[in-house]
C-alpha cells in the first residue's frame, strides 16, 4: 500500500511540474473541444439568421416598370438598389462576383401584366457559388409568392375561390423538442469529453513505459524491493487523477460555452446545467479506468517515446469510431450496445442532454462493462510489466 | 556476500553469459573486468533480479534472485548503467523517492536522505531539479539512491563512466569507505588501471565466461605477467583460445 501511495504521489508531483503534460491535460484536451464547438454553433447560428431576418440586396433592372413588385420585395426585408445597364452586364455581373443575383425587369412587363399573359422577368445567379444559391433562393421565393398573391387576386375578381388552387393543405408538426434537436448538434460533445480525458492521461502513460525506459530510470527502479504490481497500479491511478481533472474543465468549460450561446435561436435548448455535468463526470468516471490502462498498454509495447505517442494518437481516435458509426445510422439505444464502452457513454450523453428519461439498466450496464474491460486492461498491464522486455 | 553459480543468459542467438561463477565477499571491493559485451552487465542484471538466468542460480545474503527476488532486492543497493533520474525532481525528491520505496520508516526517511546527501557530498545542489545536471553530479545522485536504504550489498554497473578525474576519485573513496563498513561492493569496468587501483578480488569475463578469477596477487602469477593489463590480455586470450 505504501509503494502504491509513494508512486502515485511522485507521479502526481512530477508530472504536475512538467510543463508539457500539464498543457495536454488541463489545456488542450478542455479547451479545443469547446472552442471548436462554439466556432460551429456560430456558424450555423449565423447561417439560420441570414435565411429569414437579414435584409437582402437586390440590384433590379427596370425597376421603373413594375413598382407593385418592387414594393413587396421591400416588404420582404429585400432592398432594391439599382442594378447595372443591361441583361448583358447583369450576367456578367454576377459571373465577375460583383453581385449574387441580378433580376431584370423588361419593358413590356406592365402591358404583359394587363394582357393576362406570363410576364416575364429575369433571375441572374450563379449557382455554383453558395451565397448565389442563397440569394438566389430567396429571390425565387420572393417572386414566387408574388405569383401566388397575384393569382389570387386575378381569381377573386373572376369570382373564384381562390382556395381552389390549394386542393391540399400541409400542416407539418415537428414532434422534437428543443432538447432533442439540440442532442443532434451536441453529439458530438461526447466525443470531445472522451478526447479531453484521454489527452489528460496521454503523457502520463507514455512516461510510465517509454519514458522511464528512455531516461535510464526504469531499471534501477525495478531493482528496488518492491513488486511491480504496485508500482504500475501507482503509476495508472496517477494517470486517472489527471484524466479526471481533464473531463471536470472539459465539462465545465462546456457548460460555460453553452450558457453564452444563443442556442435558442437555433431552437434548442440543450438539457445541460450543472446537475446533469455533474451526471456526465460520473457516467465518464469508469471510462477513465479503461482509457489509462488501454494507452499504458499501447505504450509498453512501444520502443520509444516517440513511437508511443505515434501510436498513442491513434487511441486517441479508436473512441470516436463507435460513435462516428452511430452518428451515421442513428440507431435508438438498444440494450447490446451499452456493452461497448464509449458507445454507451455517447448514447446516454445524448439522452441526457436531450432531457429523456434515463433508463437505469442501461446506465448500470455500461458502468459495469466499462469498469470491467478497465480491469482487465490494468491487470494485462500489470503482467506485461513482468516481462523482461519491458527493460528494451 | 554474493554468490554466482554457472549462470547463462541468452538474447535470441546472442549467448550473452555462458556458465559465469564467482563469489564477492563481504568487507571486500571485488571487480568485474572485461571488455565491451564480455557479459558483464548482463551477469549484473541477473544479480539485480531484472533478468532471469537461463540456467544456473544466484544468492545475495543466502536470498535466491529468482526464487526469492523481492528479499535479494531488499539487501542490494544497485546502480544500472547510465541510470537515469526525474528530471523534474529535486536530487532530494529523487533520493527520498526511493527511500520511501523501500520501505524506510516515514520518520526517518528525512534523516536518512540528508545523511546520505551529506555523505556523498551533493548539498551543494541537492535541492535543484536533476533536469541540466551534469553526469558527475547525476552518478552521484544515482549513487545515493541505490544506497539510501544501506544496502549489504552493493552492484555497481560502470560507474566511473563519464565521469571527470574528481568525481572518479571521490567515487573511489566513497567505494572504500562502503568496504571499511563491511559491505561487499561489486562493480564492473572495463579500465584495467581502475580495477587494478580498487580491488581485492577480480574476475575477469571475456565472450560470457570467465576468464580468470582470484586475488590481484594470485591472477599476476597464474598469468605469469607482473604488468595487470598484460595479465588481463593474457587472460582474455586464454578464454580465446579454447
Amino acid at each position: 500500500m505504501r509503494t502504491f501511495l509513494t508512486v502515485f504521489l511522485k507521479e502526481l508531483l512530477d508530472n504536475i511540474r512538467d510543463r508539457r503534460t500539464l498543457a495536454s491535460a488541463l489545456l488542450m484536451g478542455p479547451i479545443f473541444g469547446p472552442v471548436l464547438f462554439a466556432v460551429v454553433i456560430n456558424m450555423s447560428i449565423d447561417r439560420a439568421l441570414d435565411d429569414a431576418e437579414s435584409i437582402m440586396e437586390l440590384p433590379v433592372i427596370g425597376q421603373e416598370y413594375a413598382p407593385n413588385l418592387m414594393r413587396f420585395l421591400e416588404s420582404r426585408n429585400i432592398d432594391i438598389v439599382a442594378g447595372p445597364e443591361d441583361a448583358g452586364g447583369a450576367a456578367q455581373a454576377v459571373k465577375n462576383g460583383l453581385h449574387d443575383v441580378v433580376l431584370v425587369v423588361p419593358e413590356n412587363f406592365g402591358e404583359q401584366l394587363a394582357d393576362t399573359v406570363p410576364a416575364r422577368v429575369e433571375l441572374y445567379s450563379d449557382e455554383a457559388n453558395s451565397q448565389g444559391e442563397k440569394e438566389g433562393r430567396r429571390a425565387r421565393s420572393a417572386l414566387r409568392a408574388y405569383n401566388q398573391q397575384l393569382a389570387s387576386i386575378r381569381l377573386s375578381a373572376r369570382g373564384v375561390n381562390p382556395l381552389l388552387l390549394r386542393p391540399i393543405n400541409i400542416d407539418e408538426v415537428d414532434v422534437s423538442t428543443p432538447s432533442g434537436r439540440s442532442a443532434m448538434l451536441l453529439g458530438m460533445m461526447s466525443y470531445f469529453f472522451i478526447f479531453a480525458l484521454l489527452m489528460g492521461g496521454m503523457y502520463l502513460a507514455i512516461d510510465t513505459t517509454a519514458g522511464e525506459r528512455e531516461r535510464g530510470s526504469l531499471e534501477p527502479l525495478l531493482s528496488l524491493p518492491v513488486t511491480r504490481g504496485q508500482l504500475i497500479l501507482g503509476k495508472i491511478m496517477a494517470a486517472c487523477v489527471f484524466m479526471a481533472a481533464s473531463l471536470i474543465l472539459s465539462l465545465l468549460s462546456f457548460y460555460v460555452v453553452l450558457e453564452f450561446m444563443p442556442l435558442e435561436q437555433l431552437g434548442m435548448t440543450p438539457n445541460f446545467g450543472l446537475p446533469v455535468v455533474a451526471a456526465a463526470f460520473f457516467l465518464l468516471l469508469p471510462f477513465i479506468l479503461l482509457g489509462a490502462s488501454l494507452m499504458t498498454l499501447v505504450a509498453s509495447f512501444t520502443k520509444s517515446y516517440k513511437e508511443a505517442q505515434t501510436w498513442l494518437s491513434v487511441v486517441l481516435i479508436a473512441p470516436t469510431l463507435p460513435i462516428l458509426v452511430v452518428s451515421i445510422l442513428t440507431p435508438r439505444p438498444k440494450l447490446e450496445f451499452m456493452f461497448v464502452p464509449s458507445l454507451s457513454q455517447h448514447l446516454i450523453l445524448v439522452d441526457m442532454v436531450k432531457n429523456e428519461p434515463l433508463n437505469g439498466l442501461h446506465v448500470a450496464i455500461s458502468v459495469c462493462s466499462t469498469l470491467v474491460f478497465g480491469a482487465i486492461l490494468t491487470w494485462v498491464c500489470a503482467r506485461l510489466y513482468q516481462r523482461e522486455g519491458l527493460l528494451g | 556476500m554474493i554468490k554466482v553459480d554457472g549462470i547463462h543468459k541468452s538474447f535470441g542467438k546472442v549467448r550473452a553469459v555462458q556458465g559465469v561463477s564467482f563469489d564477492a565477499p563481504d568487507g571486500k571491493i571485488t571487480g568485474l573486468l572485461g571488455p565491451n559485451g564480455a557479459g558483464k552487465s548482463t551477469t549484473l542484471r541477473v544479480l539485480y533480479t531484472v533478468l532471469k538466468p537461463d540456467e544456473g542460480s544466484a544468492s545475495i545474503d543466502g536470498a535466491d534472485v529468482v526464487t526469492d527476488s523481492l528479499s535479494a532486492r531488499q539487501k542490494i543497493g544497485a546502480l544500472p548503467h547510465s541510470a537515469g533520474l526525474y528530471p523534474h525532481l529535486t536530487a532530494r525528491e529523487n533520493v527520498a523517492y526511493y527511500a520511501n520505496l523501500c520501505g524506510i520508516d516515514k520518520s526517518e526517511v528525512d534523516d536518512r536522505v540528508a545523511s546520505i546527501i551529506r555523505l556523498l557530498e551533493i548539498e551543494e545542489f541537492a535541492d535543484r531539479r536533476t533536469k541540466g545536471f551534469s553526469q558527475g553530479q547525476r552518478t552521484k545522485v544515482s549513487l545515493a539512491r541505490a544506497l539510501v536504504h544501506d544496502p549489504q550489498n552493493v552492484i555497481l554497473d560502470e560507474p566511473t563512466n563519464g565521469l571527470d578525474v574528481m568525481a572518479t576519485r571521490s567515487l573511489r573513496r566513497l567505494i572504500l569507505k562502503l568496504k571499511d563498513a563491511g559491505r561487499c561492493v561489486l562493480f564492473s569496468s572495463h579500465v584495467m588501471q581502475e580495477v587494478a587501483a580498487l580491488c581485492d578480488d577480480i574476475c575477469i569475463i571475456a565472450n560470457g565466461q570467465v576468464a580468470i578469477d582470484g586475488s590481484v596477487e594470485g591472477i599476476r602469477e597464474r598469468t605469469g605477467q607482473s604488468d595487470l593489463e598484460e595479465a588481463f590480455v593474457t587472460a582474455i586470450q586464454m578464454v580465446g583460445d579454447e
